[in-house]
């Protein structure tokens, strides 16, 4: 992955929408065949990136870079990228496959090569069998595949999708999840995707970045994102995370103390290499709610913390049990035990427990 | 609520009597065998067989048929223009053209008709239907732009960057998207102004000239000389007709 060419290339890229920075120095690059995502909450600036790249919007400075080439005042329809819009934006009066071959139309292509692409494309999306319904007749799915289908008879150098699944309902959605990941294997383009949904940004993508308020925060594969969030936000933003803010104690080696104001002892903490770690740092301690184990029992495995707590609170939700644990006065962490012995009650509200973890699965943010 | 609705209800219902009962009236009379208009003497369609072998005012009809076919022609060309063109426009020259594309529709329309006759004049055009035809199309432009601007504000207009997107210049996305989409308000707005220019009478009086005589002014004419049961049956089938194409367009507006 790492020595594949650059399909496009983002450089400090600045949209002012009056006085606020709607976009603010983002930069970028994105592999070619890569599934990219830029996710973060509305307003985060991630819909105004897409629309730069594919053309209509101005940036106010900065350069973007597609397959080498700058897009500097290069309109719409002479740019290598195609939009998928949120709302799809299919035109009412044309059928199926009218609305695929309007790229090949508009490119003066030949009618006969222009039915095959045609379905070529239509093929790829499974959905030969509608070619002469029009819009309105379709489903949501399958009108989220015509789109797709009309933007990829083009064979775009780049597939840009605005929330591509958001309009659709939530079964629908985990399927289109799979479904879009493998067209993008048939089609072999870079993907380059906006959504404000993590799990769906997660599942598709190779790599993410998340935005926030113009910015961006980090770049990296999902795990990586998952696994070594480097601020606070986008712990929170990608899945469920438990938090301790404190300060560090006590160095040792690899390791550090550290104490929080909401906990009556001390946690014991890897550090991640090349951390600048000092004692009397500020720092926040995150945990994901899978990575907690609940024990009757005080004494952990050698490599494992462990704290007394309460159960606060029990979901049951099927496949996992959710308990709110209590560990100090002002501190409830989530924690996720899945459901795997069946006729087992768990725990319940009241029980005295310890939570316990390894501490080299604990993040640390210095503040 | 439910008294002042009963309330409404009856005012609503004594309004379209109003308003259409003379028209109920002059219709039912047209099927009369006397010749006094007062009087009911049985059924008859005399009158619109005597109608039918006038010349002066099957001419008239002609006349009439092919100043609404040429002046809505010419009205939703520049209509359908102005409305597409100022959707390019920013807002505030946006309102200022639009508001002054309004006008016609405002101003006393004796004024427009005499302000028309002396514009001629003065250009020493002599009048003749092709004024008529100007003058038409003048006061329907409006009416398309209007009809029109309703329909393109309603479409999405992502739309049309979708067709840029798509490899579209301007002119193939209106060619193949905004035009096509806006077929039924064409449509629509071209029978309004077909039958405005049909109906109208204060323009036409003023611009038209010698034997370029319209059936809204050989009906006036006919007046003149005496009411005759004839006239109940060329207004009955005006009516007909008028409230057939301005319904077909209400219709093809609504889709």
């Amino acid at each position: 992955m790492v020595d594949q060419p650059t399909s496009i290339d983002i450089a400090s890229l600045v949209k002012r929408h009056g006085a606020t920075l709607a976009v603010d120095h983002v930069s970028l690059s994105v592999r070619r065949g890569e599934f990219f995502s830029l996710l973060g909450p509305s307003g985060a600036g991630k819909t105004s990136v897409l629309r730069m790249i594919a053309g209509f919007e101005t940036p106010d400075e900065g350069t973007i870079r597609i397959d080498g080439r700058s897009m500097e005042a290069v309109p719409p329809n002479r740019r290598p990228v195609n939009l998928v819009f949120q709302s799809y934006a299919l035109f009412p009066h044309l059928t199926v496959a009218e609305n695929v071959a309007f790229g090949p139309r508009m490119q003066g292509a030949p009618r006969g090569e222009i039915t095959s692409r045609v379905r070529v494309a239509l093929d790829m999306v499974k959905l030969t069998s509608k070619e002469e319904r029009l819009p309105a007749q379709l489903s949501g799915g399958e009108q989220q595949r015509v789109a797709l289908a009309r933007a990829l008879v083009n064979r775009p150098a780049v597939l840009l999708l605005d929330e591509p699944l958001s309009a659709l309902d939530q079964q629908l959605r985990q399927e289109m999840q799979v479904e879009l990941k493998s067209i993008q294997e048939r089609a072999g383009c870079t993907f380059v995707c906006v959504t404000h949904h993590q799990e769906e940004a997660l599942t598709m993508s190779d790599r993410v970045a998340v935005m926030h308020q113009g910015r961006v925060l980090q770049i990296g594969s999902p795990q990586d994102l998952y696994e070594s969030p480097t601020t606070a936000f986008v712990a929170r933003f990608i899945g469920v995370s438990n938090e301790l803010r404190g300060i560090v104690r006590r160095i040792d080696g690899d390791r550090a103390l550290v104490q929080s104001p909401d906990l009556t002892g001390e946690i014991r903490i890897v550090l991640p290499i090349h951390t600048p770690v000092r004692e009397g740092s500020a720092v926040t301690v995150l945990l994901r709610p899978e990575r907690l184990r609940l024990s009757t029992e005080a004494r952990g495995l050698s490599g494992e913390q462990s704290l007394a707590a309460s159960v606060d609170k029990v979901l049951y939700s099927g496949s996992d049990r959710h308990y709110m644990v209590r560990l100090g006065e002002r501190l409830v962490w989530n924690v996720r035990v899945p459901n795997d012995e069946s006729g087992r009650n768990g725990l319940v509200r009241g029980n005295a427990i310890h939570v316990r973890w390894q501490v080299s699965d604990a993040v640390v943010l210095i503040e | 609520m439910k008294e002042a609705g009963g309330w409404l209800w009856r005012l609503s219902l004594a309004n379209l009597l109003f308003l259409y009962g003379p028209i109920a009236v002059l219709i039912f009379f047209s099927f009369n065998a006397s010749r006094l208009s007062a009087t009911w003497q049985g059924w008859s369609l005399q009158w619109y067989r005597t109608l039918w072998a006038n010349q002066a005012l099957l001419a008239a009809a002609a006349n009439s048929l092919w100043v609404a076919t040429v002046s809505t022609l010419l009205a939703l060309m520049l209509g359908v223009c102005l409305a597409v063109g100022l959707e390019g426009l920013s807002g505030r020259r946006q309102r200022q053209i639009e508001q002054a594309m309004l006008i016609p529709l405002v101003i006393p329309e004796v004024m427009m008709g005499v302000s028309l006759l002396l514009f001629f004049v003065l250009m020493q055009v002599p009048l003749s239907l092709t004024t008529v035809i100007l003058g038409h199309a003048l006061f329907n432009v409006p009416v398309v732009m209007i009809i029109v601007r309703a329909r393109l504000r309603k479409l999405d207009p992502r739309l049309l960057e979708v067709a840029a997107d798509l490899g579209a210049s301007y002119w193939d996305a209106l060619r193949h998207v905004t035009i096509p989409l806006l077929r039924p308000a064409i449509l629509g707005a071209g029978l309004m102004a077909f039958t405005i220019s049909l109906d109208d009478f204060i323009v036409t009086f003023f611009t038209a000239g010698p034997g370029a005589t319209t059936l809204p002014l050989k009906v006036y004419s006919m007046i003149k000389s005496g009411m005759s049961p004839e006239i109940n049956a060329l207004s009955a089938l005006f009516v007909i007709s008028s409230m057939g194409l301005i319904g077909l367009s209400l219709l093809l507006q609504r889709r």
